[in-house]
């Protein structure tokens, strides 16, 4: 075939494109161990300001190379005032904490862009360079594109220069490899980890403008890209550059030859292979194992019997929330709908992470596979609405087992990506499989039987069985289960010393999880009667995520405090404002920034204030 | 843009006063509205602006039975789910008498689920796929757009008129990206015998990867290109296919590239003589359209987009409906609604009672190229119930208790 | 009769030898120490029998049963408790949590969710504690005890399964001298009483010569030596390796 050369430079030329995002992503989690959410928003930044300052200039190509040039000094700019004034007060909290303040920054952003650069998508008018091609095997080959193909090799070859030829570049590798020691060693650290955010927000910002020739500035870019730099930063290994080039290649190469060979699946292609290859290589391609953080086996406060005071606060509440159908009106009542399957969806996740301590990135995924359980047996067999209930957590649960055997051999930063990656494909499958799942129409016509038609009645319901749901989890993390599954997350080490079948125990967590989950899932299904792919999207995923954080990881009653307050607030701010986006992306960084462990987390410092823990 | 801009501050909310207590009569009619406004602004925020003028001109004349009409909009984010909950707060909370909205298909689908579970009338601007009246469709559910199945229809006749006989197909792969390619390849085969398909690009909704996918077209060798991307993945694949030259001597037929949302960013560009679906905006040159384009800018200080022509025709359709039911109630709204006919700036419509489809029509035409910008050239306009096929096979794909 | 015997166990990382046919026995009570200088395969030998590496030739007996290759797990169900260089135990539990856990696991308790942990072998937890001296701090969290403290909260959590041999990875690591006494003299008192074998790996050559019946010296991977404390101090292979290299001794 007489087209596979220029196959192969398509995809090399997409390649250098990839890379040059995650390679600023790579090189700021190395150093700084943030999992960088608003790397995309960074790189959509790019893309906004360099069609304003390219606009401006004459189309020559050195004009061209002075306005990309101009642009990533100006991203850089935004990376260090991003980095001086959100993270650099987040470094201190955990891992975790530190990807909300980022994914809050996402929010703030996308408002912002919207604001300043308006709702049309913005191409950058080509000057003739830019549209000129040459023949290679009988095909027109974009200029443009071959340049692109050998800006990734140079950028990579820059950055070998300047992290193993300088004295900075020496610091920040050290730092990657311990950044205890380089503290040690008297470097300024702020300094550094400022300069380093800089950097990798200068590439991304790179990455915007050299995409604007074969793309447009628009507002989707933020979230599109940054899935795809996730997967090949994963792939490639976390803090390696070379790995982040490799695995561009990789990803490169089968996108364009997918296109052609199996055009319908290249969405879940690029999955697939993170998949595979964590599979096979649990560090990525050329990642090394990441070093247990020192503090991790003191970051666990102990979890101990609710004093009485918080029990009778919990009992109140219970009691207010049944009976809350005769206090508040129906939109509120199925707003408080919505809270309840918010419970169960951010303690099951919870679960897992907390006590499980595995971070998913993909809890969507189960809420997803119990809502169209429910939903497809209604509509291949007709299923009412109890057997649905009940399969929706089977379903979620077999599922999570298949998929539990993958995830535990993982763990840290590669778990949680594994997650996201299973929980695309899931979307992905709902979402382009059209003939059995209906595609983005969705299942219609999930209709509740007469007995449970009622507003208040279906409260009560998902009620009883969110309560019921949260109460039989926290009753579990109580007993000997609970109780070893937390040992096996506090070390591993001894938890098997003492005969602890650790992957065992994680594999059930997360079945307990998914099952929990999927029940979550199915309840919200019924509520609102139909059941979309939205259900599974990354956004969805990391509401979870903002539940559980916000209300405090290490606290039982933190998943509820979180679903309660994050759902009130979206409710309120999606009413009031436009601009809710902006403001629940400030709101989240605040939070992060004044409430470390969690609005719960928070509560029980002030309690036990004077006291030990 | 700048007018965008202000609007986005504008933020949701009332256009009428809210009053608390009002005389059941002279009360304002209640139109609670849900959108894409910050997930699809390109499209959506032109298509309420021309809504909030649609509601003041029918104000100052009077209002529908000597009642005000009252806009009450939301925002969905672009998730049903959400949209859904606005719409028992719209309901239940801000007592609306009719809902209306949505741009994205699965967000109409669902506020049409909706108002079939809770019998409350839905009128939809702006949602594509045929399901929402045809197999999805139910008593409670109107749509006033042409649907996918009525632009692949007419792309399919003139497709038909080509001498092209080898044709590929790119699309984004989900549910009206392939009832797009489906209505087009049966419709073409039915009238054209002869033709054959070479092959299929089925790039994943918002992430095409331009280049290898016009490369995998270019290797099909096709005569004719039916496309269905579109916004930023149509301008990555038009840069593509520009430069690699996957568009000379060949024909492009092209869903709703001819809108401006799509067609404007494409600048010069903007692909010279394909075919498409689309709106020629001010070209229009009938009396209505120029009143209602002059209003427009004269309020807006922008042109109007097709997103403009549907919010405002929406908001026409939705007070003739109201007028001809003679009441809010439920029932007799429906009743009201099917037949009802209503003037829009490109001509009277009417939403058909056997399927509850509006007969807002299609333009068709071909692109070129004037000065800097993508225009619409040789356009007609196709009255919609022209393309709607006959009430025998629409009533058989119809579930039954939808009438 | 022996507890453990371990007879030709040998293990190459990368065609270096790291072990090389070690072979030696323990007997119930006795305190046998595995010491030589860094690099000499102490952690190499104490993995291959705590389950953590796998040997490439050789055997290891427990109580004559062959525990060779197993996983940790298998190794702690068959009767082995451990102690690790850098403390390993459970932060987000008590004190006595920590030993409920153990024992629970001991009990094969583990698959339970419903009735909680709380109440369960409280009088077991409370006397293994009692044995290390920590009762006073059982409803202390684990996170805020002392270093020394935490050694034998982990010395309990490893009696705790009743183990025939108990293998401990430089135990007084990190401690002051005076503690490091301490420990090993409890360590002393408990293998006796409870008749548990202990093989234990160890810098300090005060504590070494101080608690342990016999000595082992590897060096390179090969057994050079094997005795009591005044044996092993007359041994001129051993007072080669430690005074004429200069290699390290003593703690650090």
């Amino acid at each position: 075939m007489d087209s596979i050369l220029p196959q192969l430079l398509t995809g090399l030329a997409g390649a250098s494109s990839l890379f040059l995002v995650a390679s600023g992503l790579t090189i700021i989690f190395g150093v700084t161990r943030i999992v960088n959410f608003s790397h995309g928003s960074l790189m959509m930044l790019g893309a906004y300001i360099g069609w304003s300052i390219l606009t401006r200039l004459p189309r020559e190509p050195e004009w061209f190379v002075l306005g990309v040039l101009a642009t990533v000094l100006a991203t850089a700019l935004i990376g260090v005032v991003l980095e001086v004034v959100v993270l650099r007060r987040v470094y201190r909290a955990p891992e975790l904490f530190q990807l909300l303040a980022t994914f809050g920054v996402v929010l703030v952003l996308q408002d912002v862009t919207l604001w300043l650069w308006g709702p049309v998508e913005l191409p950058l008018p080509r000057g003739r360079w830019l549209r000129q091609f040459v023949e290679i095997g009988g095909s027109r080959f974009p200029m443009y594109d071959l340049i692109l193909i050998l800006v990734g090799p140079v950028v990579l070859g820059l950055l070998w220069l300047l992290m193993n030829r300088t004295r900075w570049g020496t610091l920040v590798r050290a730092a990657t490899l311990d950044r205890e020691m380089v503290a040690a060693l008297g470097v300024n650290q702020r300094t550094l980890f400022t300069a380093v955010f800089a950097l990798g927000a200068g590439l991304a910002g790179l990455g915007g403008a050299l995409s604007l020739p074969n793309s447009s500035a628009n507002l989707n870019i933020d979230l599109a890209i940054i899935t795809d730099a996730f997967v090949v930063v994963v792939v490639g290994g976390l803090g390696s550059l070379t790995g982040a080039f490799v695995a561009s290649l990789l990803i490169g190469i089968l996108q364009a030859f997918g296109i052609v060979l199996v055009p319908k699946i290249t969405l879940v292609l690029v999955f697939l292979v993170m998949a595979v290859v964590l599979v096979f290589r649990p560090n990525g391609l050329l990642g090394r194992p990441q070093a247990e953080a020192r503090e991790a086996t003191v970051a666990a406060p102990v979890i101990r019997a609710a004093p009485p005071e918080l029990r009778a606060l919990g009992v109140a509440a219970l009691l207010l929330a049944i009976a809350a159908p005769f206090i508040v009106g129906e939109y509120y009542l199925t707003v408080l709908t919505d809270a309840c399957v918010a419970i169960l969806f951010a303690v099951s996740l919870h679960f897992m992470m907390g006590p499980g301590g595995m971070a998913s990135f993909g809890h969507a995924a189960w809420f997803g596979i119990g809502a169209y359980a429910a939903g497809l047996l209604m509509q291949w067999i007709g299923a009412p609405m109890p057997v649905g209930l009940l399969a929706a957590p089977v379903a979620a649960g077999i599922v999570a087992a298949l998929f539990g055997w993958f995830v535990v051999r993982l763990s840290g930063v590669y778990l949680s990506m594994l997650t996201l990656a299973f929980a695309q494909i899931v979307w992905a499958i709902c979402f382009q499989w059209v003939d059995v799942t209906g595609g983005d129409n969705g299942l219609l016509g999930l209709v509740r039987p007469a007995w449970a038609h009622d507003a208040r009645v279906f409260y009560w319901l998902a009620l009883a069985l969110s309560v019921g749901g949260a109460l039989l989890l926290r009753r579990m993390l109580y007993a000997p289960y609970g109780y070893a599954l937390r040992a096996a997350r506090d070390s591993a080490a001894r938890a098997r010393a003492i005969g602890l079948d650790v992957q065992s125990l994680r594999i059930v967590a997360i079945v307990i999880a998914g099952a929990a989950c999927g029940l979550s899932g199915a309840i919200f299904s019924y509520g609102k009667g139909s059941i979309f792919p939205t259900y599974i999207t990354i956004s969805h995923s990391v509401e979870a995520l903002l539940m559980v954080l916000l209300g405090g990881l290490q606290t039982v009653a933190g998943p509820i405090i979180g679903a309660l307050v994050y759902t009130g607030l979206a409710d309120i701010l999606v009413r009031s404002t436009d601009l809710w986006r902006l403001v629940l992306g400030a709101v989240i960084v605040l939070l992060v920034v004044a409430f470390p462990e969690g609005i719960a987390g928070a509560a029980r410092r002030l309690w036990l204030r004077g006291r030990e823990a | 843009m700048l007018v965008s801009r202000r609007l986005i501050l504008g933020a949701s909310g009332t256009l009428a006063l809210p009053g608390i207590l009002r005389a059941q009569g002279t009360a304002p009619i209640r139109i609670g509205e849900i959108n894409s406004y910050t997930s699809n602004p390109a499209f959506t925020l032109p298509y309420r602006n021309a809504m909030q003028l649609a509601v003041e001109q029918i104000n100052a004349k009077g209002g529908v039975l000597g009642r005000q009409l009252e806009l009450i909009t939301r925002d969905d984010a672009g998730r049903p789910q959400d949209a859904v909950r606005l719409a028992g707060e719209l309901v239940n909370d801000q007592k609306v008498d009719v809902l209306a909205g949505a741009y994205l298909s699965n967000v109409g689908l669902a506020l049409g689920e909706y108002a079939a579970q809770n019998k409350k009338l839905y009128v939809g601007g702006e949602p594509l796929t045929d399901s929402m009246v045809w197999e999805k469709g139910n008593r409670y559910t109107f749509r006033l757009r042409p649907s996918t199945y009525m632009q692949a229809a007419i792309l399919a006749e003139e497709a038909a008129k080509l001498p092209a006989k080898r044709w590929a197909t790119v699309s984004p792969n989900y549910e009206f990206g392939q009832s797009g390619v489906r209505w087009f390849k049966q419709l073409l085969s039915a009238k054209r015998p002869d033709v054959t398909y070479v092959g299929e690009q089925w790039p994943a909704l918002g992430r095409v990867d331009a280049g290898a996918t016009v490369q995998a077209l270019e290797a099909m060798k096709p005569d004719g290109i039916f496309n269905v991307l579109f916004g930023p993945d149509l301008t990555n694949f038009v840069r593509q296919g520009n430069t690699r030259g996957l568009f000379e001597r060949r024909s492009v037929v092209s869903l709703l590239t001819g809108e401006p949302e799509y067609l404007d960013p494409l600048g010069d560009e903007a692909p010279e003589g394909w075919i498409v679906t689309g709106y020629p905006g001010e070209q229009i040159d009938t009396a209505a359209h120029k009143a209602y384009a002059a209003d427009y800018r004269r309020r807006f200080n922008a042109k109007p987009m097709c997103g403009s022509l549907v919010g405002y025709a929406l908001i026409q359709s939705i007070a003739a409906g109201v007028a001809k039911a003679g009441s809010t109630d439920v029932e007799k709204l429906v009743e009201g609604f099917r037949g009802a006919r209503f003037d829009t700036p490109v001509g009277n419509c009417e939403y058909r009672a056997v399927d509850h489809q509006g007969t807002l029509g299609v333009f068709v035409g071909k692109t070129a190229l004037k000065g800097n910008a993508g225009v619409m050239t040789d356009w007609r306009y196709i009255d919609g119930k022209d393309l709607l096929p006959g009430d025998d096979f629409v009533r058989g794909l119809r579930p039954a208790s939808a009438n | 009769m022996s507890v453990l015997v371990v007879q030709g166990l040998s293990k190459s990382f990368g065609g270096v030898q790291a072990v090389g046919d070690v072979s030696f026995a323990v007997s119930p009570g006795e305190m046998l120490a595995l010491i030589g200088p860094n690099g000499a395969g102490k952690s190499t030998c104490f993995n291959m029998v705590g389950g953590q590496l796998n040997p490439d030739k050789g055997s290891v007996l427990l109580e004559g049963k062959a525990i060779t290759g197993l996983s940790p797990r298998a190794i702690s169900r068959a009767g082995v408790g451990r102690t690790f260089q850098i403390t390993a135990t459970f932060g987000s539990m008590t004190v006595r949590e920590n030993v409920q856990m153990a024992l629970l696991s001991h009990h094969r308790e583990i698959w339970q969710f419903w009735r909680p942990v709380a109440g369960r072998h409280l009088t077991e937890a409370d006397a293994l504690l009692a044995q290390v001296g920590l009762e006073a701090q059982a409803e202390r969290a684990t996170g805020v005890l002392a270093y020394g403290d935490l050694k034998r909260l982990e010395l309990a959590i490893a009696l705790a399964n009743r183990p025939r041999l108990l293998l401990m990875d430089e135990p007084t690591a990190g401690m002051a001298p005076v503690e490091r006494v301490g420990l090993m003299k409890l360590t002393r008192r408990l293998a006796t009483e409870r008749g548990v074998a202990v093989l234990f790996t160890e810098h300090d050559m005060d504590v070494v010569f101080d608690v342990s019946d016999r000595i082992l010296v590897l060096n390179r991977g090969v057994l050079i030596a094997e005795g009591d404390g005044d044996s092993i101090r007359a041994n001129p292979a051993v007072r080669e390796i430690y005074l004429g290299t200069g290699a390290t001794s003593g703690g650090h």
